[in-house]
């Protein structure tokens, strides 16, 4: 599918008025899924960033249906709107836009619940690596070593790979996208809309505030986590699990980028050790092992 | 026309759940499997599979998830239905709440089960209770033809009030004894229930940009939102309910009395309350003791959400009023407590028993009646 970004289409469901944070990621990436999905998609939306910067009801800064929830419910009452519009005959995207935090960790039972019954849902987890609408605390999702609210000295866990968790349940799509390459988040939107079942798409979307940068660097920020290898990008459709350009560049490790060149642009790794910085480096190496290991193992296309 | 032939036969407690609800024709529902409310959930599943009952069957991961399933259905315009007992009411908390302030009209069945430690299986009311400030529309019944015609009147109830309603049975004493019931034919139940209007409270439809549930621009909106949903929408329920018991009693020949039903209190000097399945055994008490000549009847609560006040208030003309709680709180049971909160507190006996599923028959009915009227209790005492 080739297009260009100016020839999508103009009407704007994220609206001026809305209360996110100047360059905020998540918002990019909301503008996106508006192009993608527009008058289709009715939103599930957990407590969260995305919950607050709708702005104040019973106003909206986003143009869309959207259906607020308790932390851990998304993928459930989305499940339910899915389930309700096929016994009415209504055509319709049940769509999840969620945290890591409402993802990753507290609504983790329901979106695996959804995934292993295939509910015919798309499931958007915006990942900016904390929960930050309660203050950058960290989350399953936060990467080693960052700092947080609740990891003063650094994270000391990996970061939860939550998207092969979710691919590993078999269902139909799943993919990884970065706010930095919308071409690429708008096919996969396009992409999940045709498909019948469960679709998650896990979003790389950086933070301003959460991860101590200029908020005028948002894009170069989220381009550098794949330029680096540190955010990778694949999908993975009805069994076929392939790398996505740029990725596919990466995939030799001399063609990244140099890890620390993402990291000190980020007030959250300002305080990495050169042996954090190597444990990074490790980490980084072992997720492409075990992406390239898949790549081999699953068809390609 | 074919005349209607209402269908004689017998079911448990929990399979009368199963023939209303498919009576209903919901179009989703999600359970949860738990102890004594299970046989709900499998027969729904087989009127489903069986393709009897042309709803979306949801098999979800737990009740947290059940009650999310039927709260996204209903705003997105569905008819919806679950089932669930105990610590999986517990374990859905989160979602009850959200549920009613969001004006979602879903039915709960609550097979109602003590709550551990230690794991308990039998009855107790104390599971049902925790929605009672939540804004859900709460009703026990005290037969399985009862938690039948309870059950399909609920879906009118929900849906007129715009609130979800629980229809409580007690487990084991209805959900798993079996009873003579009679089904109403489907036509009635069809002209008795129509569909639901999808638009009430609101509804989530693709390309329509409303948004619920996001932060108030005003807290004072969000209060008032409260208010109607909790204070003010469970009074004008009051009226829904006595209205759908008596409709449906027109078409069934079958009504309950709507909030509460009185029995034999018209000429008592003493009333007994209580409600779900023990209020046979204590109207079996009541008819002995009238015999030994004691001035004495019953007030049954069918609802105590919305709470019957009215009702309530008339027992002030009874010498001693003797309320039975089958649940317990630091100041008695619930119903004691709620009453107590209407009346003088001197006319007042709360008697908690049968907690924790211990057996309360209408012989233990019979000689703590008497011990009430006597004087030898306190304003609260508890039976074991
Ligand atoms: C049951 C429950 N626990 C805690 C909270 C408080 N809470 C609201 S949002 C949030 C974090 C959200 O983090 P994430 O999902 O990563 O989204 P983000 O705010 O980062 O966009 C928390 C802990 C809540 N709303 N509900
Ligand atoms: S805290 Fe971060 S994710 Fe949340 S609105 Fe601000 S920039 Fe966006």
């Amino acid at each position: 599918m080739s297009f260009r970004i100016d020839q999508l289409p103009k009407k704007k469901y994220v609206v001026p008025g809305n209360a996110a944070c100047a360059g905020c990621g998540m918002m990019i990436g909301w503008k996106i899924l508006g192009m993608a999905l527009g008058e289709e998609a009715v939103l599930t939306i957990p407590a969260s960033c995305a919950a607050v910067v709708q702005g104040l009801s019973p106003k909206s800064g986003v143009a869309m249906p959207i259906l607020n929830v308790p932390f851990a419910s998304a993928a459930a009452v989305a499940t339910g709107i899915a389930e309700a519009y096929r016994s009415l005959g209504v055509k319709g995207h049940a769509v999840v836009w969620a945290g890591d935090g409402g993802t990753s960790d507290i609504g983790f039972a329901t979106l695996s619940g959804a995934a292993e019954r295939n509910s015919n849902i798309i499931y958007i987890m915006y990942d900016n690596e904390a929960y930050m609408n309660t203050g950058i605390q960290r989350s399953s999702s936060t990467p080693l070593a960052a700092w947080t609210t609740t990891t003063p000295m650094g994270k000391r866990e990996r970061k939860k790979d939550v998207a092969l968790l979710m691919a590993m349940h078999g269902v139909p799509y799943v993919a990884t996208a970065s706010i930095a390459y919308p071409q690429d988040f708008y096919r996969k939107l396009k992409r999940a809309a045709e498909v019948e079942g469960f679709k998650f798409i896990h979003l790389h979307t950086p933070c301003p505030p959460g991860w101590r940068f200029d908020p005028a660097k948002t894009v170069e920020v989220a381009r550098l986590a794949v330029e680096t290898g540190v955010w990778i990008l694949w999908e993975y459709d009805h069994g076929h699990f392939r790398l996505n350009p740029p990725s596919t560049t990466y995939a030799d490790k001399a063609k990244r980028r140099p890890l620390i060149e993402y990291l000190k642009l980020q007030g959250r790794f300002a305080h990495v050790t050169e042996e954090q910085v190597k444990a990074l480096e490790e980490d980084v190496e072992a997720r492409w092992r075990s992406i390239l290991a898949l790549a081999k193992a699953f068809p390609q296309s | 026309m074919k005349a209607l032939v209402a269908q004689k036969t017998a079911l448990t407690g929990n399979y009368a759940v199963a023939y209303a609800v498919k009576m209903a024709k919901p179009h989703v529902i999600a359970a949860y499997p738990i102890t004594p409310q299970t046989s709900i959930v499998e027969k729904l599943s087989e009127f489903v599979e069986r393709g009897e009952l042309n709803a979306r069957f949801v098999n979800v991961e737990s009740e947290f998830a059940a009650m999310s399933v039927v709260y996204g259905a209903a705003m997105a315009g569905a008819r919806a239905f679950t089932a669930t007992s105990s610590h999986g009411l517990l374990y859905m908390y989160e979602a009850t709440w959200w549920t009613a302030l969001s004006r979602a009209p879903v039915v709960m069945a609550v097979v109602t089960r003590t709550i551990g430690p230690p794991w308990n299986i039998h009855v107790e009311h104390n599971d049902i209770l925790v929605l009672r400030d939540t804004g859900w529309l709460i009703a026990m019944a005290e037969t399985v033809q009862e938690v039948l015609d309870l059950t399909i009147q609920a879906f009118r109830i929900a849906e007129t009030a715009v609130l979800p309603t629980a229809v409580g049975l007690d487990g084991f004493i209805l959900s798993h004894s079996t009873e003579p019931v009679e089904l109403p034919p489907q036509e009635l139940v069809d002209k008795f229930l129509p569909p639901r209007r999808p638009d009430v409270p609101l509804l989530l439809r693709p390309g329509e940009a409303v948004t619920f549930g996001n932060l108030p621009s005003d807290n004072r909106d969000h209060a008032r939102h409260k208010i109607a949903t909790v204070y003010t929408a469970q009074r004008e329920a009051k009226k829904i309910v006595s209205q759908v018991d008596e409709e449906y009693g027109r078409l069934t020949g079958r009504r309950y009395g709507g909030l509460v039903e009185w029995y034999k209190a018209g000429d008592a000097k003493n009333v007994v309350v209580c409600m779900g399945a023990w209020c046979s055994d204590a109207k079996q008490a009541v008819e002995s003791l009238r015999r030994r000549g004691i001035s004495i009847g019953l007030m049954r609560v069918r609802f105590i959400r919305p709470f019957p006040e009215e009702e309530v208030a008339k027992l002030d003309q009874y010498e001693r009023v003797v309320v039975y709680d089958r649940d317990i709180t630091p100041l008695g049971g619930v119903l004691g407590t709620e009453i107590k909160a209407l009346l003088s507190r001197a006319r007042v006996v709360n008697i908690v028993a049968g907690i924790a599923g211990v057996d309360f028959d209408a012989q233990n009915f019979y000689e703590t009646i008497q011990k009430a009227l006597d004087g030898s209790y306190r304003e609260v005492e508890f039976v074991v």
